[in-house]
């Protein structure tokens, strides 16, 4: 039998070979950095990031963008924050509300992208200013969080030997991403989206529920960023209405290095972690490297960006040339 | 879709919306706000708050000028805050070169020509490289200025080492507060930019060029349209036009702050293309986004003035812009005329 690469998976393997790459390099360079503590710090401090690349990975998938996310972060952070701090809500109540809250929004942009046929980037930039708009409706200033249960979720943490623990922040990405892998390939969920980025008018004709996932995809995106808001608030402890201005771009080019074809159609959740983990690997590398300013992070983020772009290009033009 | 309609119709009926609302604004502001209309002329100048909003809003109207023509090409350059940065930058490192080494002598005054070319020249660079990406490789426009989005803020930052560099440079000072014929500066650059621009466009056929290669951008080409020419060109407009806006900023707060020169304007040129009435690929009007970028910055203005936390605007923002985007709707106006009980005849 002869060895066949996969077009789909070349993304994937370039994404994998990335980050082993930066790894190894950091390792040989530094000591200390091939550790498990900084391992697990991957997954700690990037943790808000991935829960919504995971998301936005079947959004893009799906063939649509959403810029939204940052501020929905944002928003529901300091919604908590608000709920907890000033009327005493109990922090299960407080994060049900705005998990509820996150994935009505995420629901009435996709009924506006579907039902009006106004392009996702549009709407989701008008999402974008309004969760903005109603965090700062809710508090200008920081609000700290201060609950018991609060504490002790984020005193929680499995032991993993060495002095290293895996803190309620990290399960709830690794959950995230496990649920995501199972939606996206053992459910009719996940196969419609795959059709509805790929063609959404083949999609349509082969009688798939195209505005239904349509909606869905928003919907479990906004879920997710309420989620990511509710990890952020916990990893700070408190809720900011200027939190995670610009997350948004962080986390489409965590898609896109992950090997996620921007057209849509082509992609993967466990990508995307390895695109995350390739993003916080990257500021860990500059940590250790000391001398470098915190601009380089954004300018070979851009860099990866560009190359990975360039290499979907290439291929998505050898595979119209077969 | 082609409405039934003349096109000369579609068109002053695409800029009648935003302007009524600019008008209803306006009327508002007659009733509740004293003084609003109030233009007074002080050592031959003018003064007052229509001035000061078109004052204000001069960098987004550069701004919007550019995304207008990529906008209608069917793109977007997400990358304009992000060049505004590095050309407010590049022109505070003309004059200051030692500054970011610690040095706080200024040593010679640079000529105004060269503090305004090599800003300009990088702007330019910048569009250039947005333009290959998407009409050469032909790569989504979004993602291809999202690249230069990332990475400009950081390139702005190096070019500054991290500093807010702060100068006094009388002649390029001008160019942020200086008056010319008793208005400030920047309105007569947004001025002479609209009207060179619209002198290209619609007095020659570039303006339709344009429109064809949004519409359908294989069918433009062989049609005979250097589609890929035009659609570079319009990248590099839009970084020049962006590199124009980051000189105005620089200059009127005498310094070149690469982290937020810029932060979000991309958002405000995008929401002013379209409530002016700019179609995604097709049609587009520069004036109406002059007129968008005007209801943005006189509803900023009014909300201010009725003493409303100033972050709250965004909230009245996103509701503008989704009612026009609404409006604009082909199947939101379906479901009205349904509900009128009439039925729009359409040729498709």
């Amino acid at each position: 039998m002869r060895l066949r690469v996969n077009q789909k998976h070349i993304p994937m393997f370039a994404t994998i070979a990335v980050f082993l790459l930066i790894y190894l390099a950091g390792s040989v360079m530094y000591s200390n950095f091939f550790s498990l503590r900084v391992f697990t710090n991957l997954f700690i401090d990037n943790a808000f990031v991935g829960v919504i690349a995971i998301g936005m990975t079947f959004v893009i998938i799906s063939g649509g963008i959403d810029l939204s996310v940052g501020s929905v972060v944002a928003f529901t952070g300091v919604l908590a924050a608000k709920l907890m701090h000033d009327y005493d809500v109990h922090p299960m109540l407080a994060f049900s509300i705005c998990l509820t809250l996150g994935a009505l929004f995420g629901m009435v942009m996709g009924s506006l992208i579907h039902f009006f046929e106004l392009p996702p980037f549009l709407v989701t930039l008008v999402g974008m200013f309004l969760a903005r708009g109603l965090a700062f409706l809710v508090s200008l200033n920081a609000l700290p969080i201060k609950h018991p249960l609060v504490d002790s979720i984020i005193d929680f943490g499995i032991p993993l030997g060495f002095r290293t623990w895996l803190p309620a922040t990290a399960i709830v990405f690794i959950a995230v991403t496990l649920v995501g892998v199972y939606l996206q390939h053992y459910t009719r969920f996940g196969r419609n989206t795959y059709a509805l980025g790929s063609s959404e008018q083949s999609a349509v004709l082969m009688g798939l529920p195209v505005g239904r996932t349509k909606i869905l995809v928003y919907t479990f995106n906004g879920l997710l960023s309420a989620l990511a808001g509710v990890v952020y608030s916990l990893y700070t402890s408190s809720g900011y209405p200027l939190a995670c201005v610009g997350l948004e771009l962080d986390v489409i080019a965590a898609v896109v290095i992950g090997g996620t074809l921007l057209s849509g159609g082509a992609g993967y959740v466990v990508g995307t972690l390895i695109g995350v983990l390739i993003l916080g690997l990257i500021q860990t590398f500059i940590t250790f490297q000391g001398t470098l300013s915190s601009w380089w992070t954004k300018i070979v983020i851009g860099i990866l960006l560009f190359v990975f772009i360039l290499l979907q290009r290439y291929l998505s033009a050898a595979g119209v040339k077969r | 879709m082609v409405e039934a309609k003349g096109l000369k119709n579609n068109n002053v009926q695409r800029v009648l919306w935003p302007l009524m609302a600019l008008a209803g604004i306006l009327l508002f502001n007659l009733f509740f706000t004293p003084g609003f209309f109030h233009i007074e002329i002080k050592d031959g100048r003018f003064f007052g708050s229509l001035i000061d909003i078109a004052n204000r809003a001069a960098p987004v109207m550069l701004l919007a000028i550019g995304m207008t023509l990529v906008f209608a090409t069917g793109g977007v350059d997400l990358s304009v805050g992000a060049i505004m940065a590095i050309s407010g930058a590049v022109a505070a490192t003309v004059i200051r070169p030692d500054y970011v080494k610690g040095i706080l002598e200024y040593g010679d005054v640079q000529p105004i020509l060269l503090v305004l070319a090599i800003p300009l020249i990088f702007s330019l660079l910048a569009g250039l490289w947005n333009g290959l990406l998407v009409a050469l490789i032909g790569i989504q426009p979004i993602i291809a200025t999202l690249i230069l989005m990332v990475a400009g803020r950081g390139i702005a930052q190096l070019i500054t080492q991290g500093q807010i560099v702060v100068f006094i440079h009388e002649p390029f000072q001008y160019i942020g507060s200086g008056f010319l014929f008793g208005l400030p500066f920047p309105i007569v650059i947004v001025l002479l930019t609209f009207s060179a621009t619209h002198l290209l466009t619609r007095k020659t056929g570039l303006g339709l060029f344009i429109e064809a290669i949004g519409a359908n951008s294989v069918a433009s080409r062989f049609m005979g349209i250097q589609e890929r020419l035009i659609t570079l060109s319009v990248y590099i407009f839009s970084g020049l036009c962006a590199g124009l806006a980051g000189l105005i900023v620089c200059a009127d707060i005498k310094a070149a702050d690469a982290n937020n020169a810029g932060l979000f304007l991309e958002l405000d040129a995008i929401a002013a293309v379209i409530i002016g009435g700019t179609m995604w690929g097709g049609r587009f009007t520069v004036f109406g986004s002059i007129i968008g970028t005007l209801i943005i910055q006189s509803l900023t203005t009014t909300i201010l003035t009725r003493g409303v936390a100033p972050e709250v605007t965004l909230v009245f923002k996103a509701v503008v812009i989704i009612l026009v985007a609404l409006i604009q709707s082909e199947r939101f106006r379906q479901l009205f005329s349904r509900r009128m009980g009439r039925r729009k005849v359409q040729i498709s």
